[in-house]
């Protein structure tokens, strides 16, 4: 009988080379379905955010509704409000995409009403006297002026979600948190260490991508500092 | 509405709700460890911040480390927990992961309401003769009191949604109901669970809500 292979699979340790050649294409496959579930999710979030943050802004009675459905949705835990999703997806992707847009709304409606709401009136009587109307003065200087807070709820929202997708794995969408449900089933200690490690890689490069967006798109920021 | 009402049979069937594996046991469960873990997390997490806040040294680790938190899948360091040797203690890893997860709302908040004093009256303070140690206790800490309770109340919720997840690494509380109905594959338990959390998550949120009303207007601050 042939002894079996003593590397470090076979040891079961917690950094292992041989794991990440040898398991390459899993891992690859589990970091596309984390990253899609986050954009996707993100980007709805957003869509849906905007004109709500808008509308919250327009019409002042609708803005505490709107930011008490907010609280008490983002006080639910993330495997409980996958949970109460489950009759409407059933065992889906767009089970956790749905939950995670929820959280992700809830961060940026606040952001965004934060932000419209600390455009200084001044600014916006200026703009009507130059003879703005009410949807260029919106999109040429509210939303621009508001474009900070709503990129630092954008960035909490996206690294938040990054963290989340791995609940995902309770339904078998879980990008990478599926490799530690299953490594946690079977001991696999590289397998769980890496996965982690990878979901925490990720996070920071997109908040450190957003945070480069975030620059480029509100350059008179850098100029009032320097 | 079909799932709501079996949902809603699950829950009231006297049957579930005894034993080991029942609801009253599940939710027992997830108070104490709620509650045990925001204790030890103040009481490691409070002092330090409170100090750091009035020595004003340390304000990037004590701010940052709320975006690493949050960097950080809770899911992950439960399982990483499990499989170290803090993993054969029982509920062990869930209690570590805990405190781990509400230390930084608290440290942060803390620390963020003790340098948000109005210096001039910090000055003040020490032009009437008073002691460092007076400071902190009797100006800084009372006026800082609304950020630190904040804290608090965000940790609180934090406990909550963390005690949840310890349930797919294999920890007690309302979390294993769910777990429990997804490998029965029944809808209905795992509605019910899911229910149950969040109605358990909504009533810490609504503690801290009644708390903060019935508390002096000073301890309140400007919202």
């Amino acid at each position: 009988m042939r002894a079996p292979p003593d590397d470090c699979l076979a040891r079961n340790e917690w950094i292992c080379g041989e794991y990440l050649s040898t398991r390459r294409h899993i891992l690859l496959d589990a970091v596309l379905q984390h990253l899609e579930l986050t954009s996707v999710s993100v980007l709805v979030g957003l869509v849906v955010a905007l004109p709500l943050a808008v509308l919250a802004r327009r019409w002042g009675w609708a803005a505490g509704p709107v930011l008490a459905v907010t609280t008490i949705l983002y006080t639910i835990p993330s495997l409980a409000m996958f949970s109460l999703l489950l009759p409407v997806y059933g065992l889906s992707a767009s089970l956790v995409v749905a939950g995670l847009v929820l959280y992700s709304l809830t961060l940026l409606v606040r952001n965004i009403l934060a932000g419209l709401r600390a455009v200084p009136e001044e600014t916006r009587q200026a703009a009507r006297g130059m003879g703005y109307g009410p949807i260029r003065l919106l999109l040429t200087v509210e939303l621009p002026l508001a474009l900070p807070a709503a990129m630092a709820g954008l960035r909490i929202a996206t690294v938040s979600a990054v963290s989340l997708v791995t609940v995902g794995a309770i339904v078998g969408y879980g990008g990478l948190g599926n490799l530690i449900y299953s490594g946690m089933n079977t001991y696999f200690k590289a397998q769980v260490l890496t996965a982690s490690v990878l979901c925490v890689v990720i996070a920071v490069l997109a908040d450190l991508l957003l945070l480069a967006v975030q620059r480029l798109l509100t350059p008179w920021t850098r100029a009032a500092r320097g | 509405m079909n799932t709501l009402t079996d949902a809603w049979d699950w829950l009231t069937d006297s049957a579930h709700w005894a034993g080991e594996d029942g609801i009253g046991h599940r939710l027992l469960q997830h108070l104490t460890l709620t509650l045990v873990c925001l204790v030890i997390s103040c009481l490691i997490a409070l002092p330090v911040a409170l100090v750091l806040g009035h020595l004003g040294k340390g304000g990037a680790l004590a701010v940052n480390i709320s975006n690493v938190g949050r960097a950080v899948p809770t899911f992950a360091v439960l399982v990483l927990l499990l499989l170290t040797p803090v993993g054969k203690w029982g509920e062990g890893p869930t209690v570590v992961a805990l405190v781990l997860f509400a230390v930084p709302p608290l440290l942060t908040n803390a620390y963020v309401g003790m340098r948000e004093v109005d210096r001039s009256i910090v000055q003040a303070a020490r032009g009437m003769g008073m002691s460092g140690r007076q400071v902190m206790f009797h100006v800084e800490l009372p006026l800082s009191l609304p950020m630190v309770l904040n804290g608090v109340r965000l940790a609180a919720v934090q406990l909550v949604a963390t005690a949840t997840i310890a349930a797919l690494a294999g920890g007690g509380g309302l979390g294993r109901i769910i777990t429990a109905g997804f490998n029965l594959a029944s809808t209905p338990q795992v509605v019910a669970g899911a229910m149950l959390v969040a109605l358990f998550a909504l009533a810490v949120e609504g503690v801290f809500e009644v708390a903060e009303r019935l508390a002096p207007r000073w301890t309140r601050g400007a919202r």
